[in-house]
């Protein structure tokens, strides 16, 4: 316990590393390789707070997810729930702990189960912690029905019946049906029209305020992030390459990944246009990543120390700002390319 | 006028909102019901099977006749007004008998099938969902048996456990579980991965709850159309142990020893072998397109 971080953390991941082996083998398997999804993840996240995870498909912003709640089990490192460490408490203790952390799913398709109704869906993490049985098990699945926006009298309708927003919905009662603490949002509306998307996001702002809820959101989406994040942290390749508030990171990215992201930002405004950063080749595979600072291959600025020496996140200018790159920071004239021409008010 | 008529539409779409407000769904069970019904050969081997399991079920107030009363005066009497289908060569009523021989013969069939369809899934399941070693254990012991000749293992088991009802279900079953343990398997696999597996364990829910009331539901639909299949499969088996004079022993009748009975007397009264014959047949044939209609109701693209 006295490993356990200040009291306002709700949750403090260190060097999470998940390393998915590559087997060969018909009857005896033997390991030739792994694929280094998350290597050596670092944050914090406050009570009440938002922290936004971005970064494209494949950098390991879902498996970091999963690991935390450990639906999957970790390679290493250490991931404390106010200050008790997940990866050392027993089987029972973790059960009773899942109450306090939950999880919402990217897609609303096979995040139900397709042969349970609506109620049932809700109602079992209910009869799981044994907090509600019988009369008083309907009356609250109806009553987190009406919490997330759609009506009490659907309880005995099967998912296949709502459309993507409405059982996006259905996934957040369920999620909420044991008064968590920290909900993991792992990309909650990328799989829906952009429409609904802002719906589901408002609904799960208000959820926060009338809560007090965590939330780490997962997305690759940056407007939807900077929306509703607090905090965001930008992975790339089962890294974070920084950390910074929403306003800070957007405003004055330090990183030369975070600066290509935040130029690939369509403006909603037919009058600006920006430069767009891009990235030459692809990303590197995982299974065999690049020495050193893992973007170096693409990075504009490299030089021929970033291939050797490994990055961790430094607080360069002791605002919380905190960014994996030792070449960025001292430039003297920043680039401007990822800054909008014109700023919009 | 235009906003009376719009206020009476008001009215008439409240009073019908009033009218159902508890809305009840459609679930998959349901709809599956709902194609089959229009699956007609389906529903004519259901009709088949359902008229011959009440026939077995209601045989004592079908028939005046005991399955094992012998009449000596009328041995291998032809089709008669007091015997409709005969008498074999003891005097024993062939009806009687056949209706007596499908409480067996169903009996047999339905248990060894669902016997099978239990530990099929049973092994399947466990083996997808938990994986690694333990699958590749479950797997290989299911390669073995698949390889092994039923028959002769069939005839061995038979001499030892046969003659019993029980005996040969389990003989039966033994041997007939695999198919559904490698189907179940390859669906676990599929299942496993969804969303709604990893919600349910981040709620807290046990290895068991998560395997039985999440993953097994969303595979049975294969399970029920290979099981009905395997019920036609397990009643020929017993027919063919029955024929060669090692399944179910006289004087308790089944339609397999019924046949084997007949084969001695095919040229002079050869009613004898036609009516169980012709039972088998029927049957199996009925569950053959009860089990085709399940497939077409149950087909996996239903996506629900």
């Amino acid at each position: 316990m006295s490993a356990g971080p200040a009291n306002d953390i709700l949750l403090d991941v260190r060097k999470l590393v998940k390393y998915f082996p590559i087997t060969k083998g018909f009857i005896v398997q033997r390991q030739v390789g792994a694929v280094k999804a998350v290597d050596g993840v670092s944050f914090a996240i406050r009570r009440g707070e938002t922290l936004g995870l971005v970064g494209e498909s494949g950098s390991g912003k879902t498996t970091t997810g999963r690991v935390i709640l450990r639906l999957m089990e970790p390679t290493s490192g250490e991931v404390f729930f106010e200050g008790r460490n997940l990866f050392k408490i027993t089987k029972e203790e973790l059960r009773k702990l899942r109450r306090d952390m939950q999880i919402i799913f990217q897609d609303p398709y096979s995040s139900l189960n397709p042969r349970m109704t609506v109620g049932d869906i809700i109602g079992e993490p209910l009869e799981i912690h044994n907090l509600a049985r019988g009369k008083e098990k309907v009356r609250r699945v109806q009553e987190l029905l009406e919490v997330v926006g759609l009506s009490p009298h659907h309880t005995n309708r099967y998912p296949h019946e709502f459309s993507g927003g409405q059982r996006q919905r259905i996934g957040i009662a369920r999620a909420l049906a044991v008064n968590p603490k920290l909900i993991i949002c792992d990309e909650p509306v990328s799989a829906l029209d952009v429409s609904i998307q802002a719906q589901v996001l408002n609904l799960l702002e208000e959820l926060q305020k009338e809560f007090g809820l965590t939330y780490l959101f997962i997305a690759h989406d940056l407007s939807v992030v900077k929306h509703i994040s607090d905090r965001i942290a930008v992975m790339y390749l089962g890294k974070i390459v920084e950390i910074a508030t929403a306003d800070e990171l957007f405003s004055n990215p330090q990183h030369p990944y975070t600066e290509a992201l935040l130029s690939a930002v369509p403006i909603p405004h037919p009058g600006f246009r920006r430069d767009r950063i891009i990235l030459p080749g692809d990303v590197p595979s995982p299974v065999n990543p690049p020495s050193g600072c893992r973007f170096h291959t693409r990075c504009l600025y490299a030089r021929e120390s970033c291939s050797i020496n490994e990055q961790d996140l430094v607080d360069y200018w002791g605002n919380g700002h905190t960014v994996a790159c030792e070449v960025q920071p001292f430039r003297q004239q920043r680039s401007k390319a990822a800054v909008l021409k014109q700023p919009t008010a | 006028m235009t906003d009376l008529r719009q206020g009476a539409s008001g009215a008439v779409l409240a009073a019908s909102l009033a009218a159902r407000p508890e809305v009840g769904g459609e679930g998959y069970w349901q709809i599956a019901w709902r194609r089959f019904k229009k699956h007609r050969v389906a529903i004519v081997g259901a009709s088949v099977i359902l008229l011959f399991m009440a026939t077995a079920v209601f045989a004592p107030f079908l028939t005046r006749y005991e399955f094992d009363q012998i009449d000596l005066y009328r041995r291998k009497a032809v089709p008669s007004f007091s015997h409709p289908l005969g008498t074999d060569e003891l005097g024993h009523d062939v009806f009687t008998r056949l209706l007596y021989a499908g409480r067996i013969s169903l009996t047999v069939g339905f248990t060894a099938a669902l016997t099978a369809a239990v530990l099929g899934t049973l092994v399947g399941g466990i083996s997808g969902f938990y994986g690694r070693w333990l699958d590749n254990v479950l797997m290989r012991v299911t390669d073995v048996m698949f390889s092994i000749p039923a028959l002769p293992v069939l005839i061995v088991l038979a001499r030892y456990m046969g003659g019993s009802v029980l005996g040969i279900v389990l003989v039966l079953s033994v041997f007939a579980w695999m198919g559904t343990a490698r189907l179940v398997r390859g669906d676990m696999l599929r299942l496993r991965t969804q969303d709604f597996a990893d919600a349910a364990r981040a709620l807290g829910a046990s290895d068991a709850r998560i395997l039985f009331r999440h993953l097994v539901p969303n595979a049975l639909a294969p399970v029920l159309v290979a099981g009905t299949l395997t019920v036609g499969g397990a009643i020929l088996s017993e027919a063919g142990l029955s024929f060669l004079g090692i399944g179910i022993q006289p004087p308790t009748p089944s339609w397999g020893n019924m046949l084997q009975n007949a084969q001695d007397f095919i040229w002079t009264t050869p009613w004898l072998a036609v009516w169980p014959g012709a039972m088998i047949f029927l049957t199996v044939l009925s569950f053959n397109f009860l089990g085709d209609g399940l497939r077409d109701a149950l087909d996996p693209r239903l996506k629900v």
